[in-house]
């Protein structure tokens, strides 16, 4: 109750205040429109909750057994009118979210693309254990564990997984998307300024699942063409061999980069896993307990 | 293959100081217990009165002790968590490793979910559907008594994974492939999965014999519109096991299939499917919560009835939104997951299907707030559970509802925010109706009244550690903090999690209250006793017995006419002013028939188990051999009842007199 | 509803409905418990054919179900489990009279019905593991042996508990306790045959679906 408001309370001064990075800070249009949804819902909602915590703190308080002034009314057991009122209270506001979750179930869907005047830049996400693999097919070179992405440009990414199942989610950007192994989700979004958003694994992957974060560095187009340019001339040359190694599990990986990529490696991998002799599997090592 | 399949020495954890700490401490406590037991000479009263008893009320307390015992596993796993997130938060390590750490979050729900509620609701629906019912028993009492050790075999074994071998790192649902043999060999997935299989078979069994006590043995006279409201909650929750744990069994049969036999249900390679896991696991598991959430809305319903001295407002919505809510169950599986990158049409769909429940939901708390409209509410314990309740159930309905929405989802789907949701739907719905329900029906169980100042600081304790523990979690949550997180190097997040931790604390002191709740209670029990068998004043028929019952519940066989069955009895007599004082003929009853079978069934269920979780197949033959056997005695057993003659009846009735005789 | 409760009823002037008549018989308690728990197991099958209906296509380059099922060796097994159902239905009518030499030769056809339908599914089962369609090799396959291999172990455990309920008859006569367990046999037998007929539609029939 008291603390229940606090809490509230709280919540909104740090969603007014402290809170710099995360859902409520949004750098894109996607993640823009989440958060918009997020605060009409829970402003629709307010509106019902708290008169019904106040009521129910007012007619507990002044119905108590010590109250003379209180009127017992033993009778009062059913009322056609307020079975009317409590069914349709909870009717409308339901009504009322349900139109939002409607709407923004399509305006939003992860596969949607952005409109744009700018043509989106092409990312294939792959989760590993525990790293992430970017490869820009149109460009030719992939990355780990690090994002570089033109401010202002849309990104339409397909994802899959090496194995396990995890979450590619950037916060300021926009919501999550699974990545499965065997499949392909795909996700759309956009910054709309430069700077550092932090992208992580959302769903749980194993021992190495706190470290697999990475940064989403949305820089100005020019500074983004500059490190394409400066990627494709040193680094790694990413192939079914060099992807092999990557696929190893490994925490905590330090970004890199590699310099080219073999055509169709996203698709070998999420066909890979469909087969039942997978040498990229069965690399993985016993559980620490086991080991010793 | 040696004679102990994957068994040895290394399964014990001797390196790891905070593991054998425990399991020491542990082993030190049953060793000293037992000990104490046998010297004393308990055992045969514990093995004639407890172990193999079949009586329903028996069971009940039972189940209660196990879920209360379970509840200071559950809750250490989650203080050890919050101060690891507390401490590893700014780029440290912490105090525990990622693969132990993965296991405390693992058994912190696994255990929460399936050896507290469950066996809390279990055990105040044993203890109490059948008293308001008017009945003897439950239909099936040794099933009863089979289904309790089932699901104690499950909680001996989920304990046993803390010092041999490893519990699962997967999380509570255990989502594959992570929980599949290539990712996780060692043996704590099969821990959960035999335990839960356990337990999973005696809730099954429970949720069989509740249906059709509730169905087929009510009193002359109680038509399902004069059922006290918490037996429909019962009767909705059991529809409930009934209809969704056989999925659960399936489910966890096709996983352990996948790990022991190499099939490919939901392996990466072969065809397999993840998402069908995920699919099945939340068919299951959304049911699951309201199979929880229910009698715990029909606790507060009682509550709020008997303490404001008035009936239940609007009983024929509560009943349909009761019954609406367990229809509707079945239709938002699919909002656990909006984020696997299903169609719009699915997504929003599910989305509104998710929000139509909050409906019968918010019926049922302006009907408890009309309850309370023209009463006398006293503000007793249970009361300050059900009014805790309310107020902060209708906030952790708010966020549910955001969750439904599928962009709000996508935005914090595994992140605190949706750790915070589901621990402030939970805790206040099915944690707080379970202490409201112990405080009320303690005095009927034992005869004489938990201690009140004792209780009230046990509920604030619990109601500002709660908000102070979760309110956080939901802003990390907005901030963007995955759950699950062994370390991260956000400060950002660090006061948030510590004050999370001090939430934790807080709770902590309402735990402690509540033991000393009991202490106190236990000791004064003489001032608190209850003479009466009616110590609220209460509406239902469970007060119209002695405090405790006998065996046999109630002497001649209720009748009813209305709705609150013993509230009325007790305004006629009032009214006629002639308390009873007649002298009655007693006819001798029935009652079922001690059988340990129970026990042992369950004793070689754990064997079994134990045996199968290390692959010593030998040792599981035997167990199953021996669980056969058993069943096979009980089936050849000459006599299944012992008759209660009238004398006998007559002189407890004496020795236990109550104001008002149905 | 028992007709003692109805007398009650009657005596005591009050006009009662099914549903306020009071505890059910020991009989009545017995059927219906044993109806919920069909209920729950039905539940059980009905996750395992939607784990076949979506495992159904993801043979791995395996068999495919044209390629392995025999259907007239199903057709074989479907007669000898429904005669089996007719065998136990007749079975339940000798015992509703009492006839104890009726209720053995009922049980002894069912039993042998059900006997010999299993050693078909097995021989069945035998032969596609011989040509390596085991249900290490596909989803697919994983998903039809743990269908219809459960489908058979209520079967083996169904065949177990009537000889037990024949040993119980012989040594106890028709006493209250085995009429009510042979009873809820038969409930069992019956609810086996409903699955099978799903099984022999889902797997057998659409499997073989171009």
């Amino acid at each position: 109750m008291r603390y229940g408001l606090l809490a509230v309370v709280l919540i909104s001064a740090s969603m007014l205040g402290g809170c710099s990075e995360g859902v409520l800070d949004p750098k894109g249009p996607i993640a823009f429109a989440e958060r918009q949804i997020l605060f009409n819902a829970t402003g629709i909602m307010l509106a019902i909750v708290i008169p019904v915590v106040i009521a129910t703190l007012g007619v507990a308080f002044w119905f108590r057994a010590s109250n003379e002034r209180a009127r017992y009314r033993p009778d009062f057991v059913y009322s056609g009118r307020i079975e009317m009122l409590v069914w349709s209270i909870p009717l409308m506001t339901v009504l009322l979210t349900g139109t939002v979750a409607w709407v923004g179930a399509y305006d939003l869907d992860p596969p949607k693309p952005i409109a744009s005047s700018t043509k989106p830049i092409k990312v294939q996400a792959i989760s590993l254990d525990w790293k992430w693999l970017f490869i820009y097919p149109e460009l030719g070179v992939a990355s780990v564990n690090q994002l570089p992405i033109p401010a202002g440009t849309p990104v339409s990414f397909e994802l899959t997984s090496s194995g396990v199942m995890n979450s590619f989610f950037v916060p300021q950007l926009a919501g999550q998307i699974y990545t499965m192994a065997g499949m392909v989700t795909r996700l759309n979004f956009q910054a709309d300024f430069p700077g550092t958003y932090r992208g992580m694994s959302a769903n749980f992957s194993g021992d190495g699942f706190a470290d697999m974060h990475f940064n989403v560095d949305a820089l100005p187009p020019e500074r983004f063409a500059q490190w394409v340019a400066s990627t494709r001339s040193a680094g790694l040359a990413l192939d079914s061999k060099s992807y092999a190694d990557l696929a190893r599990p490994s925490a905590a990986v330090t970004p890199f980069t590699f310099h080219s990529v073999a055509p169709g490696l996203f698709d070998n991998i999420r066909m890979s896993s469909m087969r039942s002799d997978d040498a990229l599997c069965q690399s993985y090592p016993n559980s620490m307990r086991a080991e010793k | 293959m040696t004679l102990l399949g994957k068994l040895d020495w290394s399964a014990v954890p001797f390196d790891q100081p905070i593991i054998m700490g425990t399991v020491g401490g542990m082993v030190v406590a049953i060793v000293s217990i037992l000990s104490l037991v046998t010297l004393k000479g308990y055992v045969p009263y514990l093995w004639r009165e407890w172990i193999t008893s079949v009586d329903h009320k028996r069971v009940g307390v039972m189940y209660i002790v196990l879920a209360l015992v379970m509840l200071l596993r559950g809750f250490a796993d989650a203080i050890m968590m919050r101060t690891q997130q507390a401490i590893a938060s700014g780029g440290g390590q912490g105090y525990l490793p990622p693969e132990h750490f993965d296991q405390i979050f693992s058994a912190h729900g696994t255990i929460m979910i399936f050896f507290v509620a469950m066996p809390l609701v279990i055990g105040l629906m044993n203890f109490v559907v059948p008293l308001q019912l008017g009945a003897r028993d439950v239909a099936f009492p040794t099933m009863n008594s089979i289904s309790f050790w089932l699901t104690a075999s499950g909680v001996l074994l989920i304990n046993v994974s803390l010092g041999i071998g490893e519990f699962a790192k997967t999380g509570w649902f255990a989502y594959p492939p992570l929980s599949e043999l290539q990712f996780s060999p060692g043996v704590g997935v099969d821990y959960y999965l035999w335990s839960l299989q356990l337990s999973g078979i005696g809730t099954l069994l429970s949720g069989v014999n509740f249906v059709t006590t509730i169905l087929k043995m009510r009193a002359p006279g109680m038509g399902y519109m004069r059922m006290p409201v918490f037996c429909w909650t019962a009767l909705a929750s059991n529809l409930l096991m009934v209809a969704a744990f056989p999925v659960l069994t399936a489910l966890f049969a096709m996983l352990l299939l996948d790990r022991y036999l190499g099939f490919h249900f939901f392996t990466v390679d072969a065809g397999g499917n993840v998402m069908m896991y995920v699919n099945l696991f939340w068919v299951w598991g959304h049911p699951e919560v309201y199979i929880l959430v229910l009698p715990a809305f029909g606790i507060y319903s009682e509550v709020a009835a008997t303490f404001s001295e008035k009936p239940l407002f609007g009983y024929r919505s509560m009943v349909l939104a009761t019954m609406a809510i367990c229809v509707l169950s079945y239709t938002v599986w699919l909002h656990h997951f909006f984020t696997m990158g299903a169609s719009a049409n699915i997504n929003a769909f599910f989305g509104i299907t998710s929000m139509i429940i909050g409906v019968p939901t918010g019926v049922k708390v302006f009907n408890w707030m009309f309850t309370m409209y023209g009463g006398r509410v006293r503000f007793t314990v249970p009361v300050l559970w059900t009014i805790g309740f309310i107020v902060t159930f209708v906030f952790g309905g708010l966020t549910g509802v955001l969750l439904a929405l599928p962009p709000v989802d996508w935005q914090v789907h595994n992140t605190l925010f949706l750790v915070a949701h589901f621990h402030h739907v939970i805790i206040p719905g099915v944690l707080f109706g379970a202490f409201a329900g112990y405080n009320y029906w303690f005095p009927k169980a034992f005869g004489f009244k938990l201690d009140e100042s004792w209780g009230k600081a046990a509920f604030w304790c619990w109601f500002i550690g709660f908000h102070l523990a979760f309110m956080p979690l939901y802003v990390t949550g907005l901030m963007g903090m995955p759950r699950r997180l062994q370390h991260s190097d956000v400060l950002a997040w660090q006061p948030w999690l510590w004050i999370a931790e001090a939430g934790a604390v807080i709770i902590l002191a309402g735990i402690a209250c509540q033991i000393g709740q009991l202490v106190v209670s236990i000791r004064n029990r003489e001032n608190l006793r209850d003479t009466t068998g009616d110590p609220w004043n209460g509406r239902t028929l469970e007060w119209a017995t002695a405090s405790p019952p006998p065996a046999w519940n109630f002497a001649v066989q209720p009748r009813v006419h209305e709705i609150d069955a013993f509230w009325a009895q007790k305004q006629r007599v009032l009214a006629r002013q002639d308390l009873p004082v007649r002298q009655r003929e007693y006819a001798p009853i029935e009652v079922p028939k001690n059988s340990p079978t129970g026990f042992i069934t369950a004793f070689f269920s754990v064997v079994t188990g134990f045996a199968l979780i290390w692959h010593i197949w030998w040792i599981a033959g035997l167990g199953l051999l021996g669980a056969a056997v058993t069943l096979l005695a009980f089936m050849f057993r000459a006599q299944a009842e012992v008759e209660i003659s009238a004398e006998q009846i007559d002189l407890f009735n004496r020795a236990h007199p109550v104001e008002v005789s149905l | 509803m028992n007709v003692a409760v109805e007398m009650d009823a009657v005596r005591h002037g009050e006009l009662l409905s099914a549903s306020e008549a009071g505890p059910a018989s020991k009989r009545i308690i017995a059927g219906f418990g044993f109806w919920i728990f069909l209920l729950s197991d039905i539940v059980m099958f009905s996750a395992l054919f939607a784990s076949y209906a979506v495992l159904a296509k993801a043979t791995a380059g395996g068999m495919t179900g044209v390629q392995l099922f025999d259907q007239r060796n199903v057709a074989i097994e479907t007669a000898l489990l429904l005669l089996s159902s007719y065998a136990c239905g007749m079975m339940s009518l000798a015992i509703n009279s009492r006839r104890y030499f009726a209720t053995f030769l009922g049980a002894a056809v069912t039993f042998l019905l059900g006997a010999a339908f299993l050693a078909l599914e097995l021989r069945e089962f035998q032969g596609m593991i011989a040509l390596g369609a085991t249900p290490q090799r596909s989803a697919f396959l994983s998903a039809f042996f743990t269908l219809v291999g459960s489908h058979g172990l209520h079967v083996t455990v169904g065949l177990a508990w009537l000889v037990l309920m024949m040993v119980q008859l012989s040594l106890r006569g028709f006493q209250d306790v085995v009429v009510r367990r042979l009873h809820c046999f038969s409930l069992f037998w019956h609810a086996l045959d409903i699955i099978w007929v799903l099984i022999f539609t889902i797997v057998y029939l659409m499997g073989v679906l171009p």
